[in-house]
């Protein structure tokens, strides 16, 4: 009786079994890339807002402090998103009737909120608190970075857990004196690090990485 | 899993359609399972009467006694019927081929829904920020929450607009801080899905505006008239604006009535005081001033609009520590098991007639003139004797409580006792009904329906009270309403009455609402609005209005003039106001109640001790006559009670959750385990194992109850600790108009209950064929216990004790010689040697949280199960669920029996997770989602586990729960408002447990940093740990002696749950202290 198998099945078995394992591998390294990329986490994609707000102009060219809109950042979990009122402290009096205003003016008028579109958007079981972060030297850039450039707001940082943990181990890696928290233009300075590792312990940071701190 | 698409909401009855059939879809029983059989507990009957006393077994049911298949079951598997699903009924269930079909399809769609990315979500900012208002911040408002007309203060906890979860009010003096389960349930109330949603007129909806035009129209001729044939039907009233109001509609129809029907009232209570003092009045308890206590069947600590204030006293009486103070003694003399008993000291079981011939022997024994000592039961003998010697040595600092829904002459005779022993004015005081115009309810609604048959009532105007469906069966009120020509109903559903309502007009629950009303004590707080009515509902105050002209009067001007106005004389009046509203109290006292039949002494304040107080007081002569008539009548019905012996007292009593049946719809109350029977979803006729046998009767099986030609077919709970020769059917169940969450559960005993037995019936019971299937925890998450043991066990052989009880005595030996045995030491677990597989031990550097609970003083009142649930947005299942034990509860409450089948004693154990040290579930995790914390709690993570329920199968204690279905409704969209949003929302095929409230931990540790300062001792408090009256949890951190747990945890009575298995649980508890009458503990039991 012949062969059943002809010899070159050798090959095709060796090939499918390298090739699968290769495969896989492949397929894995193909989705984990895709998901660490801008795809995935969608870093640096700027978001169509109802309002094209531009935090270059409000924050570089007029000066604005962060917390004057985003009020509750060093009292709450979250930074805030201001109130319609906020914005019409000033634009009641300015650009009262510049076209791309109309929505601020609406909301104000007929009491219907503005409905922008979160922008950095953690998953519903993480429990990120700002507070926390500003009174330990975290810098609003360090994680938004300079929203003093972005003529529309994007997502700075991936957002991911590893990217959350690397910080929480290494806090010195990205701590600044409380003064320039708010400071968009703060450059860490050459050789930081002794003077960092002082922070940490001046401000007694002991970031935990234990599960409950963000996930309850 | 075809049942799997049961939502939770869609709970079918576990009513068998006939037979022995069990309840469709609940997937094979264990081969043998049914009823148990009494008869063959006689061998159990006997070992356990033998080893009764200290050290008796515990066990936790008769399946346990009985050792039923079943039982076993539910012992060694973790979920049992559920888990052989697949394997034992291929044809039925799931097929081995099918469930790896079904793997393989659920693993590839697991790959896939990896691949979804985040939907886009959107940020609403305000358009004008509420001043104070921080976003993500909860905002906090002191309100108050009624029940039966009497407020209990609370502080509302606001998350951007959403009351999400009530704590007590730590100024009201009915609250100090902690809550009981209905008023930790009441914002689900706001959110429950049944309430009605619109205003109608017959079919059609209608707006408040069309509503008031038509009913100002009807009035106005009645004015003409003077209001003859309007009549208002309400429950029991304390709110000083309604009553103002109502003044007012009756002065200007001077012909109109005002009906009272509130039907788990303490008319009997008030009933006894009618004879006592010729007046309703209401007797309130200083607890933190009694010695000795005495409870005639009366369920105090936790039931009634006092209860969380006595049992908050009572407890502080109750803590023997190292220092502590001495501890008050208990006696409680009942016929139906309540919750308060379960920390009594002595315990004993009668039944109503031997419970009232115990009360007149006791009054004789005391003194009371012209009460002559009635026979007592064998058993009664050595405790009148002890019981009559402590009161008298604890003259002026003891108290006897009546059974408020008992006899009348029970009542009277308490009243009697309290004379004599010289405690009124000391530890018992009186004061005239809060009611406002406290007339006789039952008469009261008897008049209504006898004018409503015949024709005389031209519009009838029901506000919140239900007496289609509670009303005394007699008097047939479904009929008799027909019979008016203008029905209106309000109310926050529209239930049975509002069914036969032409109007029915859709309420605004408390939390939507202004409002004022009474509590316990005469405390006048505010009812205000935490949110805008979700459907426009109307309070009773602004209905109350257009009877006044003052339809458009909003709830906010009625409430604020009407207190403005009294507080001018006492200063600003607007200050005053923001003050009460602050505070949650009303700074001046509430307005004298509107006139009733007058007694010169009834001021409102206790009335003066006598000044000697040496010999035994004077009792009043009125008291004395009544008490004199009580016993004898009490003497005249037990003779009649002998000649028919096949009649069986039955008490009505309201049920312990879901109470007068007003609370019916709400699904926390209805799926929380009921102290004692730990039935859930349903009622039954409780009868004590040996009535059962006596009487026929079958555990689960059906009987009929005939009360005077008045016929109902109810299931059978044989239930120990029940009292012989009587039974118990609580009220509340078998509504048919109540959502889909309150129909049709359990068994109506309005059907039987008539104005002459609103508390206690003589019935003739049956027993029927057929079966009925009740969904009950007790089974559920079991321990291994020692009942099992004790069966091989001599006398010597140690059992293993789950609860650790001693008495004062031997507590006091403990402290004076050093640690004794039974002793969980260290406290905080490192200083163990015994030997572990576990790699590494932790060391905690900054804090260690810990718990430790106190059972001395834990009555199993439950708050803290209705607590964890709100706070941590734990879904209700459902009766199906249930019955397969996957209810989510994060703490549970084990109930032991101790000792005799017959009169066995009860003890109380809630458990939440222990936080093992040495946790079993951590190291069986394949995908890490539950590990220890560098503070010690055993972390769970929702978002990693994948259901494996390896970690729940290697629990010792059982306190994990899994989500088999998606438990939680995301489908109603009213529902989700009621989530707390600092906790996740958990889905199917999740884990989940007890986490020490560690959003509550993570807040305050935020704050405290934030503000650059140490975590001050006592600042977290567990949700658990603020609802309960009686203070019983302490939490903390056990690396810091400041906290109060720290304290606990050296205590000699410290103990671990399963020490032996050496997990070092970091949940730990003080063993049960009893101060037993040393006269009573050598006969008895203790």
């Amino acid at each position: 009786m012949a062969q059943i198998f002809h010899r070159s099945t050798n090959t095709i078995a060796k090939v499918s079994l390298f090739g699968g394992v290769l495969f896989v591998g492949l397929f894995f390294w193909v989705y984990s890339s895709l998901l660490e990329s801008g795809y995935g986490t969608q870093q640096g994609i700027a978001r169509a807002q109802p309002v094209p707000f531009s935090h270059e102009h409000h924050v570089a060219g007029l000066g604005l402090d962060c917390r004057y809109c985003h009020t509750s950042v060093e009292k709450s979990a979250t930074a805030g998103i201001p109130a319609t009122q906020v914005c019409m402290n000033c634009h009641r009096y300015i650009w009262t009737n510049a076209e791309l205003l109309a929505p601020v003016r609406e909301s104000f008028a007929k009491n219907q909120p503005l409905r922008w579109t979160k922008v950095h958007d953690l998953p519903d079981y993480v429990y990120f608190n700002h507070s926390i972060h500003v009174a330990k030297g975290i810098g609003c850039a360090s994680c938004h970075g300079r929203v003093d450039q972005m003529a529309l707001m994007r997502q700075n940082a991936p957002l991911t857990m590893k990217w959350c943990v690397d910080c929480h181990r290494n806090p010195e890696k990205n701590i600044r004196p409380r003064s320039e928290v708010f400071n968009m233009a703060w450059v860490r300075p050459p050789h930081f690090g002794a003077e960092a590792a002082k922070l940490v312990r001046e401000y007694d940071v002991k970031p935990q990485i234990t599960c409950s701190t963000c996930h309850r | 899993m075809r049942d799997e698409i049961l939502s939770a909401m869609e709970l079918e009855t576990g009513r068998a359609a006939s037979g022995e059939t069990p309840v469709p879809g609940l997937g094979p029983e264990p081969a043998s399972a049914g009823p148990i059989d009494l008869a063959g507990l006689a061998e159990v009957r006997e070992r356990l009467a033998a080893r009764s006393g200290q050290g008796a077994p515990l066990w936790r049911s008769l399946d346990e006694l009985a050792a039923t298949p079943t039982f076993q079951d539910w012992l060694h598997r973790e979920f049992p019927r559920q888990a052989s699903e697949w394997v034992e009924n291929p044809a039925d269930g799931l097929s081995r081929r099918n469930f790896l079909q079904l793997s393989g399809a659920s693993l590839a769609l697991a790959g896939l829904a990896g691949c979804t990315k985040q939907p886009v979500e959107r940020v609403v900012p305000y358009v004008n920020m509420p001043e104070g208002l921080i976003p993500g911040r909860p905002m906090y408002f002191a309100t108050t929450i009624t029940q039966g007309g009497y407020g209990i203060g609370v502080i509302a906890e606001s998350h951007e607009g959403r009351p999400t979860k009530l704590e007590g009010n730590a100024l009201h003096p009915s609250s100090l801080g902690s809550t009981d389960a209905r008023t930790q349930a009441a914002v689900l109330g706001l959110y429950d899905p049944a309430r009605s949603t619109t205003l109608r007129y017959i079919e059609q909806s209608r707006g408040w505006g069309d509503f008031a035009a038509a009913i100002v129209a009807e009035i106005r001729a009645l004015e003409a008239l003077q209001g003859e044939g309007l009549r208002f039907l309400s429950g029991a009233v304390t709110s000083p604006t309604f009553a103002d109001q109502m003044t007012a509609i009756l002065a200007r129809f001077p012909q109109a009535k005002w009906h009272r029907w509130e039907p788990a009232a303490p008319h009997a209570a008030r009933a006894a005081s009618v004879a006592v003092f010729g007046e309703p009045r209401e007797t309130t308890y200083d607890f933190t001033k009694t010695k000795v206590v005495l409870s005639l069947g009366a369920d105090f600590l936790t039931q009634g609009p006092a209860s969380v204030r006595y049992a908050h006293d009572f407890a502080q009486g109750r803590r023997p520590r190292t220092d502590g103070p001495e501890m008050n003694r208990f006696y409680a003399a009942e016929s139906t098991p309540t919750a308060s008993s379960t920390i009594a000291d002595h315990r004993m079981i009668l039944a109503p007639a031997e419970l009232e011939a115990f009360a007149a022997a006791v009054a004789a024994g005391v003194g009371v003139p012209g009460v002559a000592s009635l026979a007592v039961p064998e058993k009664a003998k050595a405790w009148v004797d002890a019981v009559v010697a402590d009161l008298k040595a604890n003259a002026g600092a003891s108290a006897v409580v009546a059974d408020p829904h008992g006899s009348v002459e029970l009542q009277v005779l308490a009243h009697a006792i309290n004379e004599s022993l010289d405690n009124v004015g000391r530890t018992v005081s009186y004061r005239p009904s809060l009611e406002v115009d406290p007339v006789d309810h039952v008469a009261s609604i008897t008049e209504l329906a006898r004018d409503l048959a015949a024709g005389q009532v031209e519009m009838l105007v029901v506000i919140g009270a239900n007496p289609v469906y509670d009303a005394p069966a007699e008097l047939n009120f479904g009929e008799a309403i027909k019979k008016a020509k203008s029905r209106i109903h309000w109310g926050l559903h529209d239930d049975e009455t509002g069914e036969l309502c032409q109007w029915h007009v859709c309420g605004a629950h408390e939390l939507e609402s202004w409002g004022d009303v009474l509590g316990h004590d005469g405390t006048a707080s505010l009812i205000q609005p935490l949110v805008e009515p979700l459907y426009g509902g109307k309070s009773a105050i602004e209905l109350l209005g257009v009877f006044q002209d003052k339809v458009d009067v909003s709830g906010y001007d009625l409430v604020h003039d009407a207190w403005t106005a009294r507080f001018g004389a006492e200063g600003d009046p607007e200050k005053l106001w923001r003050k009460a509203l602050h505070d949650g109290v009303i700074p001046v006292p509430p307005p004298p109640a509107p006139p009733t039949p007058q007694d010169p002494t009834a001021t409102g304040t206790p009335a003066p001790a006598p000044e000697t107080a040496a010999a035994p007081a004077a009792v009043p002569a009125a008291t004395a006559t009544a008490a004199a008539t009580a016993a004898q009548a009490i003497g005249a019905r037990a003779a009649a009670a002998k000649a028919s012996a096949s009649a069986l007292p039955l008490l009505f009593r309201p049920d312990p959750t879901v109470g007068d049946g007003s609370l019916a719809t709400n699904g926390w109350l209805q799926e929380l385990p009921k102290p004692i029977t730990k039935l859930v979803w349903d009622n039954g006729l409780i009868v004590s194992p040996k009535t059962a046998q006596d009487l026929g009767l079958t555990m689960e099986g059906m009987a009929e109850i005939d009360l005077a030609g008045r016929k109902l077919e109810v299931g059978v709970w044989v239930q120990p600790g029940h009292a012989d020769s009587c039974a118990t059917l609580h009220l509340g169940h078998g509504r048919w108009k109540a959502g889909p969450l309150g129909s049709d559960h359990g068994f109506n005993a309005y059907k039987l209950r008539g104005a002459d037995s609103l508390g206690q019936a003589v019935v003739a019971v049956k027993p029927l064929p057929g079966r009925y299937v009740f969904a009950n925890t007790q089974n559920h998450h079991l321990l291994e216990s020692g009942a099992e043991e004790y069966k091989t066990a001599t006398e010597e052989t140690k059992i293993r004790q789950p609860v650790k009880a001693m008495t004062v005595a031997e507590f006091a030996a403990m402290k004076s010689g050093g640690h004794g045995e039974g002793h969980g030491a260290e406290g905080k677990g490192e200083g163990h040697e015994a030997a572990t597989l576990f790699p590494q031990t932790w060391e905690y550097e900054g804090h260690a949280w810990g718990m430790s609970i106190d059972l001395s003083v834990c009555t199993g009142c439950v708050a803290c199960v209705i607590a964890c649930q709100a706070e941590n947005n734990i879904p209700i299942v459902g009766k199906e669920q249930v019955l397969k034990g996957r209810e989510m509860h994060w703490i549970r409450i084990d109930r032991y029996f101790a000792g005799d089948l017959d009169d066995p004693q009860l003890m109380n154990q809630p458990v939440p997770c222990m936080q093992c040290e040495l946790a079993p579930c951590e190291v069986v995790c394949p995908v890490a989602a539950t590990v220890h914390s560098e503070e010690g709690l055993n972390d769970m993570v929702y978002n990693r586990c994948v259901g494996t329920r390896y970690c729940s199968n290697n629990c010792p204690y059982k306190v994990r729960r899994f989500n088999f279905l998606r438990y939680s409704n995301r489908d109603v969209p009213v529902l989700k408002l009621a989530q707390n949003p600092d906790v996740t929302v958990r889905m199917r095929g999740v884990m989940e447990k007890c986490t020490y409230c560690v959003q509550r931990i993570h807040e305050v540790k935020i704050d405290a940093k934030v503000a650059r300062r140490p975590i001050r001792p006592g600042e977290i408090v567990t949700a658990c740990q603020q609802a309960c009256p009686t203070e019983a949890i302490a939490f903390g951190d056990q690396n810091d002696p400041a906290w109060a747990v720290t304290g606990w945890k050296s205590q000699p009575s410290h103990y671990q749950l399963l020490e032996e298995l050496n997990t070092r649980p970091r949940t730990t508890y003080l063993a049960k202290i009893t101060n037993p009458n040393p006269q009573l503990s050598g006969a008895e039991r203790s």
